[in-house]
């Protein structure tokens, strides 16, 4: 029987160094790796015996991309450890630091890492040759979330003004009204944005896939809610690890996660927009019905139209939380450390980012497991490209692997988060 | 995809050019720095017209051969593999230019060299032999010549277009290895340590970040490293007066810069 291998040594356009093999006997694909070869870092290792309050700046380390979704993980969970609860303005500012994060990562992704694919390209610079207009405009949208985060953060790679229990400074009216005209200027590009996706051409593609997201009762999930999903999941953050467990395999240094009932589950864009439609603005509501998405799809290549999607919500969050923003008395809450363990889940752009500590009475970390969305899709990844490959099998090989890589793109995949390497309870043979 | 596009990719990988070419490289590392290249919105396409980005993997998956003009290196060295691979970079480079605290210093992954990594993977692993690490997380120039290194972490976009621009131009990078003091005073920022602020690393970090944690009235944790002849014992002697304790001194010289020699020397000065 013929057969053959695929094979991507060194994964472009991702975040990290991650390779694909596959492998096809006759019409049969008889194996599927998603190679993560990022070496480890051990971070829930080198977390003990450090202090609480530096986990947000540690954490943030861990990926450079969406380093402002592990400084939120990290501060909710210590939050939650000592019983304190950050609301009103303090709340709203770390709200819209995310939708700074959101709007950039997904501007990245969208034009950058992802859009070449659609239309041929091997990077956006050269996209740029036959699509100057779009690719300007795309580069002026990621400054826009990376404003955001600059000034509410510092710098928009490793801010440094998240603390737990709130900021070390706080931005006042004006400053952020400075942001209005861009952000105003962004909704627009956020509509063309969408546009630009709608008519990028799509293979048929779906699969009855278990979606994982938050969900909150008054908005769309950033930093709080409970984890649904739309096979029946609905639990408190603190009962994630009833219902998840990670393996380790030997092909990659990331752990896959699996839900324990269920197997393979799927995070990020697609999973909140079909969990939560109902929470987008009514901007983003008709912009995704325009682009024919309706109240969901299940065809992951379509997750970049939801989030462009997504970026006009973040980009119209942004502005209704500064047009309401009131500087705050205090820039921090009190907090007192004590023993116990804390959870916190939050919507990286990829998808839930899960932390939890255990801390002792000085707040001093005893462990930690942090497990990001790119190790939670993994298994996902996989099962796609075994779907996805046979009825493709007259395409070329060269064609072919750029289709699987276009496939596991449709995931952002951060490979820098997935081996910053997990703690694991769980023992394998 | 059409076929006309993907046959546009090859001729335009293939092209002939005599603009410089860029390499960027990663070992281990968040990519947060690599990112600050795709970060310079403004500069980006400007750069790419100068600038053949010949192997840029994070953004495109159009390489060019080597050799290179100038390779960008982010990531510390953390595996066998990893140990010769950046033989292979830098004998393809004409100049090799570490960016930032992991390629510098070993990054924040660097705190395993305090410990003892099998204890690490026994902790933190379910299938230990299925992981292959190196003892230590070292930097770059452990390993092969660097022509310059970048601080900090992340980098500064400002003195990443600077260093880039310096080599291109045969002369040298304008990027001071005075104190984080000298920004601040700069900048007119009242001194947290004198106003008995936050405790902050400032006297001993170099600048680069335009002393942007005592903006945000929180002290430096050193981002950018030990300055140029720093007199870290100094601080921690004066530290001590107002009542730090040995463990929160090697907590806050062991960050993103632990394993820096005059840090590390530092935090094991105070190590029981």
């Amino acid at each position: 029987m013929k057969s053959k291998t695929l094979k991507v040594d060194y994964l472009a356009r991702v975040e990290g160094e991650g390779g694909l093999l596959v492998k096809i006997s006759g019409k049969k694909v008889t194996d599927v790796k998603f190679n993560i070869f990022e070496p480890p870092r051990f971070f829930e290792a080198f977390l003990r015996g450090r202090l609480y309050s530096e986990a947000p700046d540690i954490t943030a380390r861990i990926c450079g991309i969406c380093p402002v979704a592990y400084q939120m993980s990290s501060v909710h969970a210590m939050e939650h450890a000592f019983g304190v609860t950050v609301d009103g303005q303090l709340r709203a500012l770390r709200r819209l630091l995310y939708c700074g994060e959101w709007i950039e990562s997904h501007a990245l992704h969208v034009f950058m890492l992802h859009a070449p694919d659609f239309l041929g390209y091997a990077d956006a610079i050269q996209m740029a040759k036959d699509h100057g207009p779009v690719v300007q405009m795309a580069l002026k949208l990621k400054k826009v979330g990376n404003d955001i985060v600059t000034l509410v953060g510092g710098r928009e790679i490793h801010p440094i003004n998240v603390r737990v229990g709130g900021f070390y400074k706080l931005p006042t009216k004006k400053e952020l009204e400075t942001l209005v005209e861009r952000l105003k200027w962004a909704v627009d590009a956020s509509i063309q944005t969408v546009k630009f996706t709608a008519k990028l051409p799509f293979p048929e593609f779906e699969r009855p896939y278990e979606y994982v997201a938050l969900r909150h009762e008054q908005e769309y999930p950033f930093n709080e809610g409970r984890l649904v999903s739309n096979k029946g999941l609905n639990i408190g953050i603190h009962e994630y690890e009833n219902h998840f467990m990670e393996e380790h395999v030997s092909h990659s240094n990331a752990l896959h996660s699996i839900l324990k009932e269920r197997g393979a589950y799927f995070v990020g864009p697609l999973a909140r927009y079909n969990l939560n439609f109902d929470k987008l603005t009514p901007a983003a509501q008709d912009a995704a019905k325009s682009a024919g998405i309706g109240k969901g799809t299940n065809n992951p290549f379509k997750s970049i139209i939801v989030r462009a999607v997504e970026m006009l919500y973040a980009c119209e969050e942004a502005l209704r939380i500064i047009k309401e923003y009131k500087i705050p008395e205090k820039a921090v809450v009190d907090i007192e450390p004590k023993l116990g363990t804390g959870y916190g889940c939050t919507e990286a752009p990829r998808g839930i980012l899960y932390h939890r500590y255990r801390l002792d009475e000085r707040g001093i970390i005893l462990d930690a497991k942090i497990v990001p969305p790119t190790s939670q899709n993994q298994k996902t990844i996989e099962q796609d490209l075994r779907e996805y490959i046979p009825s493709r099998m007259n395409l070329s090989q060269e064609k072919l692997t750029w289709q699987c890589e276009q496939a596991i793109r449709n995931y952002d995949p951060c490979i820098s988060c997935a081996t910053h390497f997990l703690k694991i309870e769980i023992a394998h043979e | 995809m059409s076929k006309k596009s993907t046959t546009a990719v090859k001729a335009t990988t293939q092209k002939k050019t005599r603009k410089p070419k860029l390499a960027v490289w990663k070992f281990s590392s968040c990519d947060g720095c690599q990112l600050s290249l795709l970060d310079c919105e403004d500069e980006l396409l400007a750069v790419a017209e100068h600038v053949d980005i010949a192997n840029f993997p994070e953004a495109s998956r159009a390489i060019t051969k080597g050799p290179y003009d100038i390779s960008l290196v982010e990531g510390s060295i953390t595996t066998p593999h990893d140990a010769e691979r950046i033989h292979q970079v830098r004998r393809q480079s004409k100049v090799l230019i570490t960016i930032g605290a992991c390629a510098t210093a070993g990054g924040i992954q660097a705190l395993r060299n305090f410990k003892d990594v099998k204890q690490f993977i026994a902790a933190v692993y379910a299938n230990p032999k299925f992981i292959e690490t190196l003892n230590k997380s070292t930097p770059i120039a452990d390993h092969v010549f660097v022509d310059f290194e970048l601080r900090g972490c992340p980098i500064s976009k400002l003195q990443l277009v600077e260093v880039i621009n310096a080599y291109l131009n045969g002369r040298k990078p304008n990027t001071p290895s005075y104190a984080v003091c000298v920004e601040c005073k700069r900048r007119g920022i009242t001194c947290g340590l004198v106003a008995h602020g936050p405790i902050c690393l400032g006297p001993v970090t170099q600048a680069g970040c335009d002393a942007l944690c005592p903006s945000y009235h929180r002290g430096c944790f050193g981002c950018f490293g030990p300055k140029e002849t720093p007199n870290t014992s100094a601080l921690s002697t004066y530290w001590k007066t107002l009542g730090v304790k040995d463990d929160d001194l090697v907590r806050l010289f062991r960050g993103f810069n632990a394993y820096a020699e005059a840090f590390r020397k530092e935090s094991e000065a105070h190590e029981k």
